[in-house]
């Protein structure tokens, strides 16, 4: 590395540490650039894969207040997506090779949307513990040293958090309802409490990228720290709907003060992420699908956007040579 | 299932079926629109439509409310939006054919969108005057939500009927498909009559003529069959709406009278 690349290295590193947001046109490592990039579309595909599984239910929705509820969450994820494609494009990618890497298997989401909504209690866990998990994640990311992408987390942190919200107030609904009621809501738990575990990446020991990623201020908890934070927050809201988390182990602990939890099933894990999840296939099938049968309505709107300009020109032309 | 009282109050009430009709036309297009929730073909637009079926599920409870409570009062019998969504069978609703066709492909969708935000648009216009208070009061919250869905989806006609071959063959397809279920919106039905007997024909001549201006404007040529399929207002239903409503109502319907 030549002098003048390591003084903008230097001063790129002492701006992170004053805490002063990069721009987009700011000078930045290009493994800066390029961290970003992933893991801003990564967590933009996942808001859009993400509308799936809860839009399963928009058509069953129980009562007409809950598909109100229902459907303005999974619109508000397409909006999640939205700004954070917006925020990755003023790295220098444009959405549809985003899309592209997406449909390609190249570019990944949030593992967790690779299990299957089965029952309406699915609705809630989805709010109180995904988007629960999701906050834990996103806001730190708030203050991140990517200008665009702090600023959209922002928004999308004043959501997420109704979100989780709605979902808890949904579980609860249910808690306090029948015994069928009830057991939708646990089973829902069960099935949600491990993979939303998982949400926060692996183990601080085997998690590649977290290094560098602390270092440039894009990362400032770790994995585990996040992780404990989350376990610390549910197993507290879970007695408010007297139900319990599948795990025996789980118990607070004194001298830690924090809850101690049973070990993850890392192997589960890989295994979605490799694409063996119960849903892989019928997501990104789902995303591929809306993208091809679409082509045609975008090819259309390009088409006539292109005549109208051309028209205007011809008739501005017209009425120039007119007052000629 | 209803409780019978309640059934046979709507059934001998004018203006309980009249509010009905209104509220089914709107929760049904809604139910169709947010189908396409996650699976537009821009992210944009899968906002946009995703908020029309929010303004429309908005309205449809606005009504469903009302109704419900006209019926408490009437019957004794506590009655509730959700009983009046969920409980019912297709013989007992009233909206038309044309909002519960399954939406075909984005172009139907948009189509069908303009061709009954545009009848709502005038409808409710309409409404605004009306000696209703509370159903007064809908129209002018609704007037201004079905102002900008009548001007999307006309947007969306023009766009498409103008854009590409493909797009323009596309649009010929879905307003021929469409066009004969309209005539049914535009004939007030007898529990209609008395409170649009008098504007019905402004509001049909309205219609046609917005109809016919963005249809020029799409270059689309206006149908000209008007052989009109009907029967939704009356409860006799195409075929689809049984599982639209089998799918919509399987929760209240396997676990009845509770809590959600
Ligand atoms: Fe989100
Ligand atoms: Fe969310």
């Amino acid at each position: 590395m030549d002098q003048t690349a390591n003084q903008l290295q230097d001063q790129f590193q002492q701006r992170i540490d004053l805490e002063q947001k990069i721009e987009p046109k700011d000078w930045m490592p290009e493994k800066y650039r390029q961290t970003l990039i992933r893991q801003i579309s990564q967590h933009a595909h996942s808001e859009i894969i993400g509308m799936l599984p809860e839009g399963n239910w928009i058509t069953r929705a129980p009562s007409l207040k809950r598909k109100a509820i229902l459907l303005a969450k999974v619109q508000d994820e397409a909006g999640h997506g939205l700004y954070l494609y917006s925020a990755a494009e003023t790295l220098g990618i444009s959405r549809d090779e985003m899309y592209e890497q997406l449909h390609s298997g190249k570019a990944k989401y949030s593992s967790i949307f690779n299990y299957p909504t089965l029952s309406w209690a699915d609705m809630g866990a989805i709010g109180w513990l995904v988007d629960g998990a999701a906050i834990m994640n996103q806001v730190p990311l708030c203050r991140t040293s990517f200008g665009p992408y702090a600023r959209a987390m922002v928004r999308v942190c004043k959501e997420e958090s109704f979100h989780q919200r709605q979902g808890f107030e949904c579980l609860l609904q249910l808690s306090k309802g029948s015994e069928v009621q009830r057991q939708m809501c646990q089973d829902a738990i069960n099935r949600w409490w491990w993979p939303s575990l998982m949400m926060f990446g692996p183990k601080d020991d085997e998690s590649p990228n977290s290094k560098l990623s602390m270092q440039w201020k894009i990362k400032r908890f770790t994995n585990d720290e996040l992780r404990q934070k989350f376990v610390d927050m549910i197993a507290e809201q879970i007695k408010l709907l007297n139900m319990v988390l599948p795990d025996p182990e789980l118990t607070w602990n004194e001298q830690t003060k924090h809850y101690d939890y049973g070990a993850i099933n890392w192997e589960e894990f890989k295994q979605v992420i490799q694409g063996n999840g119960p849903c892989n296939k019928e997501r990104l099938e789902a995303r591929k699908k809306a993208w091809a049968d679409g082509a045609w309505v975008r090819d259309a709107a390009i088409a006539h956007a292109t005549k109208q300009a051309k028209r205007k020109a011809a008739a501005q032309t017209y009425s120039a040579k007119e007052t000629e | 299932m209803l409780q019978h009282t309640v059934q046979t109050c709507i059934h001998s009430d004018t203006q309980l079926k009249y509010l009905l009709q209104l509220a089914d036309n709107a929760l049904i297009l809604s139910h169709r629109n947010s189908q396409w929730c996650g699976h537009g073909p821009i992210l944009e637009q899968d906002i946009a439509l995703t908020n029309i079926a929010l303004d429309q599920l908005g309205q449809a409870r606005n009504l469903y409310q009302y109704a419900a409570l006209l019926l408490t009062e009437k019957t004794g019998i506590t009655t509730t939006e959700d009983q009046l969504a969920y409980l019912r069978d297709t013989g007992e609703f009233k909206n038309c054919l044309l909002a519960e066709l399954p939406n075909g492909d984005w172009g139907q969708t948009v189509m069908r969108n303009f061709l009954i935000s545009s009848y709502q648009f005038f409808l409710y216009q309409e409404l605004q005057y009306s000696n209703d208070g509370q159903l007064k009061a809908i129209a002018d919250k609704s007037i201004k939500e079905i102002t900008y869905h009548v001007r999307w989806s006309a947007d969306w006609v023009v766009r498409l009927g103008d854009g590409t071959a493909e797009s323009h063959a596309r649009m010929v397809q879905a307003l021929e498909l469409l066009w004969a279920y309209t005539g049914e919106m535009l004939e007030p039905c007898d529990y209609e009559l008395p409170f649009i007997a008098k504007q019905s024909s402004f509001i049909k001549a309205a219609w046609e003529a917005k109809i016919a201006a963005v249809l020029a404007e799409a270059n689309l040529i206006h149908p000209t069959n008007d052989w009109m399929q009907s029967g939704g207002k009356k409860g006799i239903h195409t075929e689809h709406f049984g599982y639209l409503l089998a799918e919509m109502q399987f929760l209240q319907r396997a676990y009845p009278g509770l809590e959600w």
